[in-house]
């Protein structure tokens, strides 16, 4: 059943179509071709002896006068049947070696392992020209030779597939009633790994060809009078010259085997992999803006801001259509300012960052009515220009730590870098620099710390590397992307102090995305709640705890445990779950799961704007006034 | 770890000194395995001669040779002596350099493989420098292009293109390559002959298809390299494209690419076989194969005791230079 649905997925493909048509077709040749053309074959003719090619004779005559065309054509039948013996060989060979590890002790097993390894270093032509030898050069030596050089693949695919099957439940279940081991190895164990070893004879017998014509062509493979496409091209390249067209066509036939099989084998084994039909996803145009994005409001943006934004979107390309995780959003940090963005994971709130950041990564296409970052527009500005402002004002701190820093470098020049390239910086002024930053994150021994690579460091001291790094230049920004999420609890705590400290320190703003409202109103002066691509709410850390207006930063809140929370109740959460990015609906976007929603929330999205009661900007129709009720405060002190 | 305690250290030591040093436990155990293997190689390569069912010098000197003659080959070759006695003979020989003679040519086997291995030598090392040089320009050169899913006709070029001359041998490749420029074009030399003209044929038949498989692996790796999540930092940094791609990613792609590049290495010994063979080449391929077909014993057995011990030493030399490129891959070797 899934055998067969792979084939067909495989036929879906050009190359694979072409490549079964080409071996279904060597197939028949070999089947039918000494049967029709082995006379001719064989028919000597004295006066035409070594000829090039004719009407009579494409490919010319071969010493004796006979026709190469069909005996290119005959050979098909030899060059298949060898090439499959040898797979046959390797496939026994390996498949045995591979399966008696599962059935054997550990110590039976390393040794098989041992074994394999060996193998697999020498190369087939040297195991070739030594049973070459011991038995004479011949069709026997060449198949056990090719046979054995591929068992290893075949020994260590069983074993992999053969362990991997061996740990799961059934063959569990099927010890415990007291099967004995070959009896698991048989019904059990194979039926079960047969298909990927299948598919690999397939791709096996591609190159087994090959390596076999190389065999004959050297002469170590079949002997006169037989002959396969190797042992003709071993017979015509003397009179390459004189006649090519008699070296070329085995060469011809030996390249369309090659390409034939491996096609076929490189398809099966995609439709092994890939089940599921891919489709091409449209191109996402920058004009593709949905209508029901609509820009938010001009903020009040002070003439000192660090950063502001308006109608930020960013478009991906979909398979029904753009996909648009940020829907025009509008905010600005004042200089100094700290604010939080808030969300659940896929609110956009990361993508919006890496927008500011011009950091998003194709084919995520960015349109912005107005993005200002100390007071210039960096689209405005040539590259060069571009990328020395962005580079040196404006820091990112990312979430994973373990992976953020380039695990091939030292940590000296992932930091010196940037004021060398940006600021010209010598490398003496740059190191003392780097030394200086490592000093004020609170890193001991910094000198030490230049020689180090990342995977020597423990998280909370790559973060504090990684913040040392946007410490180089001179910031003016830092986006910290849920810098605390990878690392433990006393550690977080240890990078936020640090994060507000550098704040203090530089007078750089900024912009802390998390999905913890909690930390978000101890670090920040203010916290932007984000769903599904909007800003929903924008609020002063201060005030945030006397009662947001915005239902869903009201459910936050109420999901928040803190000390005096009952631990044997189950955590408040909000139910329902946020709108899929592909698929949000119209309305406001949070009203599925509002119990204030109204017919309007479903039909009319809320702009953000300041409420009369609250006087801060928030996107709902039904504004919620007071504490929330469910929670009582107990501040975690951060510093 | 069985092999250390056997020495009689405690075992506490020996955990404490595995901790303190991984570099010179993995150095001893990479070692160690590569002896084990070229013993087996040794004997496997002795044993050879006496594998041949029936009288290997019979067999050679034909049905009607007279048997003193035989007598007289088999006392040369050292076949009269105890088992024992002939291992011996041929282990010292080795470290002396006395190898026997080789039958077909009557020349010290040692003087045939010291004029044709130099010209092997050669063939080989330039094909692996172009080889490793030119995939992975290509590779990253099309990662660069083909990268988040960019440029999908450059990709489908370069998949097809690189497919193709993955799959064609070398010796095809080589026939194909003479007739090409050696017939039609009348512009290179088609074998041997003195001088850097008569190298680039055979370099590149020896090459091409390795360079098409290279490729396709390091655009892989670098495609990996540039999705995560240190080039995101790097590209945060707005560093210049030369140094995004060659300090920041080719470091971290070139660990797989070694390795390969490695196992590639002992790959080419099989393909400088037929290389030499297409074009007429005087190194030890064409060399093993006359004397296999030949049935010169001592010459074939020396040259695939070298070419084995070359494979073993190459693989050693990968593992080791991976060990120091990449210090994370000795501990991953624990």
């Amino acid at each position: 059943m899934a055998r067969r649905g792979q084939t067909r997925a495989a036929l879906r493909t050009p190359v694979g179509v072409v490549s079964l048509v080409i071996v279904a077709g060597l197939v028949i040749l070999a089947i039918v071709a000494p049967i029709i053309w082995g006379e001719e074959a064989r028919t000597t003719d004295v006066p035409h002896l070594l000829e090039g090619g004719s009407a009579e004779h494409p490919l010319g005559t071969d010493n004796l006068g006979r026709d190469l065309l069909a005996r290119t054509l005959v050979a098909t039948r030899l060059s298949l049947v060898l090439a499959i013996l040898a797979v046959l060989v390797g496939a026994v060979i390996g498949v045995t070696l591979g399966a008696l590890p599962t059935v054997l002790g550990t110590r039976a097993s390393r040794a098989t392992a041992a074994l394999i390894d060996f193998t697999l270093a020498y190369p087939g032509l040297l195991l070739a020209m030594f049973l070459a030898v011991v038995l004479g050069a011949g069709p026997l030596a060449a198949i056990l030779a090719l046979g054995i050089a591929s068992a290893p693949a075949f020994a260590r695919l069983t074993q992999t597939l053969a362990a991997s099957i061996a740990g799961s439940d059934f063959v569990a279940a099927a010890s415990v009633l007291g099967l004995s081991r070959r009896r698991i190895l048989l019904r059990h164990i194979l039926p079960n790994i047969a298909e990927p070893i299948i598919l690999n004879v397939t791709i096996a017998v591609g190159y087994a060809l090959l390596a076999m014509s190389g065999l004959s062509f050297l002469g170590l493979g079949i002997q006169p009078p037989s002959y396969d496409w190797g042992r003709l091209l071993n017979e015509s390249l003397d009179r390459i010259y004189v006649t090519p067209e008699a070296a070329l066509g085995p060469c011809v036939a030996i390249v369309i085997a090659g390409l034939a099989f491996n096609g076929l084998g490189e398809a099966l084994a995609r439709a092994a992999s890939t089940r599921v039909p891919r489709h091409r996803p449209q191109p996402a145009m920058a004009e593709d803006r949905p209508d029901d994005v609509t820009t938010e409001p001009d903020p009040s943006a002070t003439s000192d801001a660090a950063l502001v934004v308006k109608g930020l979107t960013v478009t991906f390309p979909g398979e029904d259509g753009p996909i648009v995780p940020v829907r025009g959003i509008s905010f600005s940090v004042a200089a100094g300012e700290r604010v939080a963005i808030v969300g659940e994971s896929g609110s956009g709130k990361t993508l919006m960052s890496l927008a500011v950041a011009q950091l998003v990564p194709h084919p995520g296409v960015v349109t912005v009515d107005r993005l200002s970052f100390l007071g210039t527009d960096p689209n405005d500005l040539p590259s060069a220009e571009r990328d020395r402002l962005l580079g040196t004002s404006l820091a990112m701190v990312f979430q994973d730590t373990a992976t953020c820093l380039n695990p091939a470098l030292r940590l000296g020049v992932q930091l010196s870098e940037v004021v060398e390239v940006h600021q010209r910086a010598r490398r003496t002024d740059a190191v003392r620099r780097a030394v200086d930053r490592l000093r004020s994150v609170r890193l001991s021994s910094p000198e030490r710390r230049l020689r180090q690579f990342p995977h020597e460091l423990s998280g909370g001291m790559r973060q504090r590397v990684v913040i040392a790094v946007g410490l180089m230049g001179e910031p003016r920004l830092v986006i910290a992307d849920e810098p605390t999420s990878s690392l433990d609890v006393t550690v977080q705590r240890q990078i936020l102090r640090l994060l507000r400290q550098v704040g203090d320190d530089t007078g750089a703003s900024c912009l802390f995305i998390t999905h913890d409202i909690a930390v978000a109103t101890d670090l920040c002066d203010r916290v932007l709640v984000m769903y599904a691509g909007r800003i929903v709410e924008d609020i002063d850390a201060a005030s945030l705890w006397d009662g947001p207006a915005h239902p869903y930063t009201r459910a936050l809140l109420a999901a928040v445990p803190d000390l005096e929370t009952d631990r044997t109740v189950a955590l408040t959460s909000i139910p329902g779950r946020p709108p899929d990015v592909a698929a949000i609906p119209p309305g406001c976007a949070f009203a599925a799961r509002c119990s204030f929603a109204t017919d309007r929330c479903h039909v009319e999205i809320p702009p953000l704007q300041v409420d009369a009661e609250t006087s801060h900007r928030v996107a709902c129709w039904h504004p919620q006034q007071g504490r929330v009720a469910t929670i009582t405060r107990t501040k975690v002190e951060a510093t | 770890m069985s092999s250390e305690a056997a020495a009689g250290v405690p075992s506490a030591t020996i955990a404490g000194f595995a901790e303190r040093h991984p570099t010179v436990v993995f150095l001893v155990r990479r070692t160690a395995r590569m002896i084990v293997a070229l013993v087996v190689l040794l004997v496997l390569s002795f044993s050879m001669i006496h594998l041949v069912p029936g009288d290997p010098v019979r067999a050679q000197l034909g049905p009607r040779a007279p048997a003193s003659l035989v007598e007289q080959r088999q006392a040369e070759l050292g076949l009269d002596q105890p088992l024992p006695q002939q291992f011996a003979d041929y282990v010292k020989g080795l470290f002396t350099g006395d190898l026997g003679m080789s039958s077909s040519s009557d020349l010290p086997v040692s003087d045939v493989i010291g004029q044709r291995l130099p010209h092997s030598a050669a063939l080989a090392g330039i094909a692996f420098v172009v080889i490793m040089l030119l995939s992975i320009t290509i590779g990253m050169a099309a990662a660069i292009l083909t990268r988040d899913g960019r440029g999908r006709g450059t990709e489908l070029t370069f998949t097809t293109t690189t497919g193709f001359f993955a799959t064609i041998p070398e010796f095809v490749l080589g026939v194909g390559l003479v007739y090409l420029f050696g017939v039609e074009l009348q512009v290179l030399p088609v074998a041997y002959e003195p001088g850097v003209a008569a190298y680039i044929l055979p370099v590149a038949a020896l090459s091409i298809g390795s360079i098409a498989a290279l490729a396709r692996i390091v655009r892989a790796e670098t495609l990996d390299a540039l999705g995560s999540d240190y080039m995101r930092t790097a590209r945060s940094k707005r560093l210049p494209a030369r140094l995004l791609y060659l300090r920041h990613a080719l470091p971290n792609m070139l660990t797989s690419t070694l390795t390969l590049g490695g196992l590639l290495l002992s790959g080419l010994i099989g393909g400088t076989v037929l290389v030499e063979n297409v074009f007429a080449w005087p190194g030890l391929g064409t060399a093993v194969v006359d004397s296999v077909v030949a049935q010169d014993y001592a010459l074939a057995q020396a040259i695939m005791l070298l070419l084995g011990a070359t494979v073993l030493v190459v693989n050693l030399a990968v593992d080791l230079i991976l060990g120091v490129v990449d210090p994370r891959s000795t501990i991953k070797e624990m």
